[in-house]
């Protein structure tokens, strides 16, 4: 444990093995206060508007939203790549920082996780409604079928779907093996029958034995070397929707390592958020402590940095390659009619960043909170500018359109943003939000 | 060569008729028994989703209809404006497509898109069912009782009843109403037009000594000037000329050849935007641009002159041009002021150009109109105790309305034979509706020497009866309106023939080609010199107005034809809409901008569209729009300007003198087309007929390199039967629009309304791109059709999760419907844009009945049946496109199979093809050397859209060549 001497320690307030339990157990069984019912009910309110929106756009077509024959997509995929984009600093956090023994993860990781999932949740709601026809949406899964038609594995929108699916699935059994132990813990100090049954089922009878915690590590390092080439995969395959396209704009090779930076990026943006929240609200300022914000503050200097380059090189390359239309897609991004998405885009995940630099904002909450925001406001025009900047003008100047949101696009968006607070708040109430077991191995024993 | 078929015996239609006058509600019933099992798997085909309910198969099959097999029928388009010679395509019964008759030598088998989209017009919901007595249903006994009876009074009281119809060109209707005016002496026949001839008519009176319009041969002509004359859009007959005109226009490697044209305009026209060099004036400058040419032109040839005032035109570069091609030229002008139209005479006279440009020998005869016998006769309304309105609207579009109006509450008869109730027929004590066009036996004589006949094609669908029937029961004459036309083909016409056959067999013969074609041989009138009373208007300084009939719907006849309004204006691209076109100059002058409503001589509200090339001074606006009655979709589409027109002896369409004022209102336009340059991109390539002739490679300089870098990774595609292709002349494509209406009709493209267009939700497969290069006063104008350019190398297909759009062996990259789940990739993936998405249940084909969008009730039991049984109507939720009309491709290989032959060149056209008159579409096979479209393919013209991109399109374009000196 020579590494955490040498560092500022990791939890703060000296606690003791009992201390954390304690702490995390506390919000479980503890009665909601106010302003968690006033959260839930401002999430669900949303949540709910995002659903009739949902359904009036499977019921009565596509024909309600904003988009149109030039530009198909819109919203839908800018927010299904934000999200999915969010749920990346989940899978970094729990896989590539726990393969890399970065101890100060442990604090973060379960709720990061959770987050993965609810954003990859509302990720995936967008590509299932943007289409035509839900109902036979099926028809996208290589199932065997009397009428030997097979699905098109050229396509990317498929790749997205068996990617989208499996990084799914990975992160749920990750974030849930993670779980086991410590809902063992709460099963065992729940005193009504009835929690202390819903844990007992959740908990797969953990007791603790050095065999469960054998076969628990050995789980967990699996699936995170499972999980870790995903973080890599998923955004790489979600950029290739439009790298392999011929649109100008789309179609750039700097795409995969451009859209996985930029997904970590704003993945940690939403995760200081949500910490930054929760730690304030539930009293865990011990566990998420200023040297945990500072450590992902300088995650978001790296991979804004990275994201800025690639901008720059988009540019270059724009004019390098010489070709007409990649050169006019990017003077149209920041001069066009869309020009303010471009520098939105610019400020918020390129210039602001790099304040983060200066020691004394890395380690202000409150600058750390209001950055949150922006960079998130930052990564969605990206992904704004990069779908519906190229679409409106590309080849044939007869066809070039404006694209303006629906009423019904953005209440779907309020809606996702709606079911993600909701499964948070629900989350917080009923899960540890920090992983007890591996906390504890970070603190001395005493 | 296709077989025409002869129509069903016209006696048993006519006995029908008559019995169902007593019984009338029986008619739908036997229509159904009729054609019940046309219609059963029309339901079946065009509703996959729908059970067939009734299936009533032959009991005895007709001799000549095969279920789910089409027959044509020659047949004739006249709506009082615009003639063409038609074949019906009869599909189980229903009339579903209407296409050129080929037999025809006025539109050689073209078509335009009011003609094709008339069709629709036969199942229009809002048409008349029944006679109607001061709004009244009623039937036909009564009707005829009445009628009778206070024609009959008027008789015995010697006062006059009128007849008001636009011209009428069918010899056998002249003698109906000459049968009519027999019984009823008193009876004035009053021929008003619409879109006035008048001034042409008359000054070819004076200058000739006959009120025809000659027989214009663009074909013959090496340079054209027109003036204000929009010849291949709405000019007298633009489908003849467009053919005629594009004759000198298609330019090969082996012909560097091409007329010249010039267009002096104040609006920029169809006409004007393809015109090799154009001339911009203010519509009151006109006459004496025009006296100017004609004195240059007079003193070069040592003739006399005339006095005018100077003007800024350079008419000796002009002149000269035209005085080069003497006898090889033709000077047009559309104006409806006699003085200019004699001076016109006078110069095409100069230049010897009767004869042989121009000749009397055919003349047209759809325009016969006289503007001062209207007038006398609105001023002299009150003294008529009967009016009967013949196919004609004046209370729409003849500008003394208020007066007919006030007039007609004094007149005890008033009639109106109308097809559908518009602002006329609402305000007549008798509506006696007539059938449409396709139910009707007819007769035309559209120019001289030539006649045709229009054939019924599907029994009357309401309890109507055509117009001339009507006369002939009400002048007490007992006989079938078909039988009535033999009779007077027997004696009229039969006679002029060399009469080889019998009466019979010419008889059928002209039924089944639908037209009969006279040698005359006769001498070209004399000239005669009329100019010295001409006087010269002096050129105004105020704003101006010029008045112009809408490509689109015309005079407004077919206002209420969702297809047309759809169609974008083949200029400005605006749908559903008329608007004032102003210049640049006076929009910066008068801040307006595109969209602001303006109030013109404080009477009428119309948005403002800044167009490029419109003259400074001068305003235009389309005639056509805001009929206040005209069904679902006319009404109050746009703002009438008919009543702008003062009604004098000679309409002018061109007014002087006129205001504008700013109001606040606002009106943002359903274009189709958001941006009008190419921003320098190689979209259409141009160069200049002096450059081709050099090298007819010059322009298209870029396709050699571009192939030369073909390779690729992958195996090629092999095509081992069939490579369709085709290719587009964008030299020949006047963007006349017709193609995109017959696509629509022929692939079932639905009709989305304003509201969509607006949302760019427009459906069409195909459409014409408009750019404008060069000074915005005075742009040139370049046109390009897009449909699908099924490329080889097609981005769509690859990005296709479910494989739904795909690739065939002959070629076609194909949309499988049902597979689609409609996630718009292909749609954002192809550089063509091409695809469109079913945003919503356009087409009543999905099976959730809740989400339809229909605002013009198309999807309706009755206009249903215009649906193509042959081509799925789509869900909501898939995409669609240009299918290089498949079903067709299909229809004719199996018929190859059947004759057990292989394909010819030709036998398969598609919609677009077959409707175009400018011949500028050529479809066909690639793997056959001997084809047409390979031929084009070989020429150095010959490019593709966006090649660089390696998409292989199989649609190739060629070059757009100007026979202009300028680079």
């Amino acid at each position: 444990m020579s590494e955490i001497s040498t560092r500022e320690e990791l939890i703060k307030g000296n606690k003791g093995l009992k201390d954390i339990t304690d702490d995390v157990f506390s919000p479980i069984v503890a009665k909601p206060n106010k302003l968690w019912f006033l959260g839930l009910l401002l999430a669900a309110s949303a949540a709910a508007i995002g659903i009739i929106a949902i359904v009036l756009t499977v019921w009565k077509g596509i024909g309600l939203w904003g988009v149109n024959k030039t530009i198909g997509w819109g919203w839908s995929i800018t927010n299904f790549v934000w999200w999915v984009g969010i749920g990346h600093a989940g899978t970094f956090i729990s896989a590539i920082l726990l393969l890399f023994r970065q101890k100060w993860r442990t604090s973060i990781n379960r709720s990061a996780e959770a987050m993965t999932i609810f954003a990859v949740i509302c990720a995936g709601l967008f590509p299932l409604i943007h289409m035509g026809r839900l109902l036979l949406g099926f028809f996208i899964f290589p199932y065997p079928n009397t009428r030997d038609v097979w699905v098109n594995f050229n396509s990317p929108l498929l790749w997205d779907v068996f990617a989208i699916t499996t990084y799914f699935l990975v992160s749920l059994i990750f974030w849930y093996v993670g779980l086991i132990p410590d809902l063992g813990t709460i099963r065992d100090r729940m005193k009504t029958k009835f929690k202390k049954a819903f844990y007992r089922i959740l908990s797969f009878g953990w007791t603790g034995s050095a065999k469960h915690w054998q076969r628990f590590e050995v789980v967990s390092f699996t699936l995170a070397g499972l999980a870790a080439p995903l973080v890599l995969s998923v955004h790489t395959i979600v950029s290739f929707d439009f790298a392999t396209s011929v649109i100008p704009g789309w179609h750039t090779t700097i795409f995969p390592p451009y859209f996985v930076s930029g997904a970590i990026f704003s993945g940690f943006a939403m995760v200081l958020t949500l910490m930054i929240i929760a730690r304030k609200t539930m009293n865990l300022q011990d566990y998420i402590t200023i040297n945990h914000i500072e450590l992902m503050n300088k995650i978001i200097i790296l991979t804004g940095s990275i994201v800025g380059i690639a901008y720059l090189t988009e540019l270059f390359m724009a004019w390098y390659s010489g070709v007409e239309y990649e050169l006019f897609a990017f003077i149209n991004r920041a001069t066009g009619p869309y020009w303010w998405a471009y520098w939105i885009m610019m400020t918020c995940n390129v210039v602001s960043p790099q304040l983060f630099w200066f020691k004394k904002l890395r380690r202000s909450v409150g600058f750390t909170f209001f950055m949150s925001i922006v960079i998130n406001i930052g990564m969605w025009f990206e992904r704004f500018v990069i779908i519906v900047t190229s679409l409106h003008r590309d080849y044939l100047p007869s066809s070039w359109e404006m694209y303006k949101p629906s009423i019904v696009e953005i209440a779907i968006f309020v809606g996702t943003l709606g079911i993600f607070f909701t499964l948070f708040l629900l989350f917080v109430r009923l899960f540890p939000v920090i992983a007890m077991a591996e906390v504890k191995t970070t603190i001395k024993n005493k | 060569m296709t077989k025409y078929w002869k129509s069903l015996d016209g006696n048993s239609i006519q006995k029908k008729e008559d019995k169902k006058e007593t019984k009338s509600p029986t008619n739908r019933r036997d229509f159904l028994k009729m054609f019940g099992f046309g219609l059963a798997s029309t339901f079946v085909l065009s509703r996959c989703e729908n059970a067939a309910h009734k299936a009533i198969p032959y009991l005895i099959k007709p001799e000549e209809i095969t279920p789910s097999m089409a027959n044509y029928y020659a047949s004739s388009f006249f709506d009082g404006d615009k003639f063409n010679s038609i074949l019906v395509k009869v599909l189980d019964g229903r009339p579903i497509k209407i296409e050129g008759n080929d037999l025809s030598t006025i539109s050689q088998g073209a078509t335009n898109s009011i003609t094709q989209a008339s069709i629709l017009s036969l199942y229009d919901d809002t048409r008349y069912r029944k006679p109607k007595i001061n709004g009244v249903d009623s039937n036909w006994l009564a009707v005829d009782d009445q009628i009778i009876h206070q024609l009959k009074k008027i008789k015995e009281e010697k006062d006059k009843i009128a007849i008001v119809s636009p011209t009428i060109i069918s010899p056998s209707t002249q003698k109906v109403i000459a049968n009519f005016k027999k019984q009823y002496p008193n009876t004035d026949h009053i021929v008003y037009d619409s879109i006035s001839a008048s001034a042409i008519l008359d000054a070819n009176k004076e200058s000739f000594g006959k009120r025809v319009v000659p027989n214009y041969q663009f074909d013959k002509a090496h340079v054209i000037v027109g003036i204000n004359a929009d010849f291949l859009g709405t000019w007298l007959s633009p489908v003849e000329y467009t053919k005629q005109y594009v004759q000198n226009r298609k330019v090969s490697d082996d012909n560097r050849k091409m007329s010249r044209h010039i267009q002096i305009e104040s609006g920029m026209s169809l006409t004007g935007s393809n015109a090799d060099e154009r001339i911009i004036i203010n519509s009151s400058e006109e006459q004496n641009v025009v006296a100017n040419l004609y004195n240059y032109i007079a003193k070069k040839l040592g003739k006399e002159k005339i006095s005018a005032h100077s003007t800024q035109v350079n008419v000796q570069k002009l002149g000269d041009e035209l005085i080069q091609n003497k006898g090889k030229s033709l000077i047009v002008c559309g104006t409806n002021n006699k003085e200019t139209q004699l001076l016109i005479n006078g110069i095409n006279q100069l230049l010897n150009n009767y004869g042989k440009t121009i000749s009397f020998t055919h003349s047209l005869l759809i325009k016969q109109g006289n503007d001062k016998q209207m007038l006398d006769f609105v001023n002299n309304l009150e003294s008529y105790k009967g009016v009967i309105f013949y196919d004609c609207n004046p209370i729409y579009d003849y500008s003394a309305n208020k007066k007919i109006e006030k007039a007609l509450k004094n007149i005890d008869l008033s009639i109106s034979l109308s097809t559908i109730p518009d602002e006329t027929s609402e305000l007549v004590n008798f509506v006696c509706p007539a059938n449409n066009y396709l139910e009707s036996w007819n007769d035309f004589n559209p120019k001289k020497g030539i006649y045709t006949i229009a054939q019924p094609c599907i029994q009357p669908i309401f309890d109507t009866r055509q117009e001339q029937e009507s006369l002939l029961k009400w002048a007490g004459i007992d006989k079938s309106y078909y039988n009535y036309i033999k009779d007077v083909w027997q004696a009229d016409i039969y006679s002029k023939t060399n009469r080889i056959f019998d009466f019979g067999n010419f008889w059928n013969k002209s039924l089944q080609d639908g037209i009969l074609e006279l040698e005359l041989k006769q001498a070209e009138p004399k000239y005669k010199y009329t100019l010295e009373s001409v006087k010269i208007a002096k050129p105004k300084p105020d704003l101006e107005l010029q008045l112009y009939e809408s490509v689109n719907v015309g005079s407004g006849k077919f206002a209420n034809n969702p297809w047309l309004q759809e169609l974008p204006d083949p200029v400005s691209k605006v749908t559903w809409d008329n608007y004032a076109a102003v210049s640049v100059a006076l929009a910066n002058e008068k801040n307006l901008k595109t969209g602001d409503v303006i109030k013109i001589n404080n009477t009428i509200e119309i948005p403002v569209l800044v167009q490029p090339g419109q003259a400074k001074r001068t305003i235009s606006i389309a005639l056509g729009y805001g009929r206040t009655v005209a069904g679902k979709s006319g009404k109050d589409i746009g703002a009438d300007v008919y009543q702008l027109i003062k009604s004098s002896d000679y309409r002018p369409y061109q007014l002087s003198n006129i205001t504008i004022e700013k109001t606040l209102g606002f009106r943002e336009f359903a274009t189709t087309q958001m941006h009008d340059s190419m921003e320098g991109r190689d979209i259409v390539r141009e160069t200049t007929l002096d450059k081709y002739d050099v090298n007819p490679e010059s322009g298209n300089e870029r396709h050699k390199e571009i192939e030369k870098l073909h390779q690729t990774l992958y195996k090629e595609y092999e095509y081992n039967g069939h490579h369709w292709a085709m290719a587009v002349d964008l030299n020949a494509c006047t963007g006349c629009n017709t193609c995109v209406a017959a696509c629509s009709i022929e692939n079932n493209v639905p009709i989305v309304g304003k509201d969509e267009v607006l949302k760019a939700h427009e459906m069409h497969w195909m459409r014409i791109d408009r750019y404008y290069a060069g000074d915005p006063e005075n742009p040139e104008v370049v046109r390009q059709p897009v449909m699908c350019q099924h490329c080889d190398n097609a981005p769509c297909e690859n990005v296709c999760p479910v494989g739904a759009t795909n690739h065939s062996s002959e070629g076609i990259n194909q949309m499988a419907y049902n597979r689609c789940i409609g996630t718009r990739y292909c749609n954002n993936n192809c550089p063509y844009k091409v695809r469109r998405f079913n945003w919503l249940d356009y087409n009543k084909a999905d099976a959730l009945g809740n989400n339809l969008h229909d605002p013009h009730g198309l999807t309706e039991n009755l206009p249903r049946m215009v649906l193509n049984p042959d081509v799925t109507t789509r869900a909501k939720g898939v995409i669609e496109k240009c299918s290089f009309c498949i079903q067709r491709i299909q229809e004719k290989k199996l018929k190859a199979k059947l004759e057990n032959r292989t394909l010819q060149d030709g036998d398969i056209k598609t919609a677009c093809q077959q409707a175009c008159p400018a011949n500028a579409i050529v479809f066909g096979d690639l793997n056959d050397k001997n084809s047409e479209v390979y031929k084009l393919f070989k020429q150095q013209r010959r490019y593709h859209l966006l090649e660089e991109l390696h998409t292989l399109p199989s649609v190739g374009y060629l070059t757009k060549v100007r026979n202009n000196k300028k680079s």
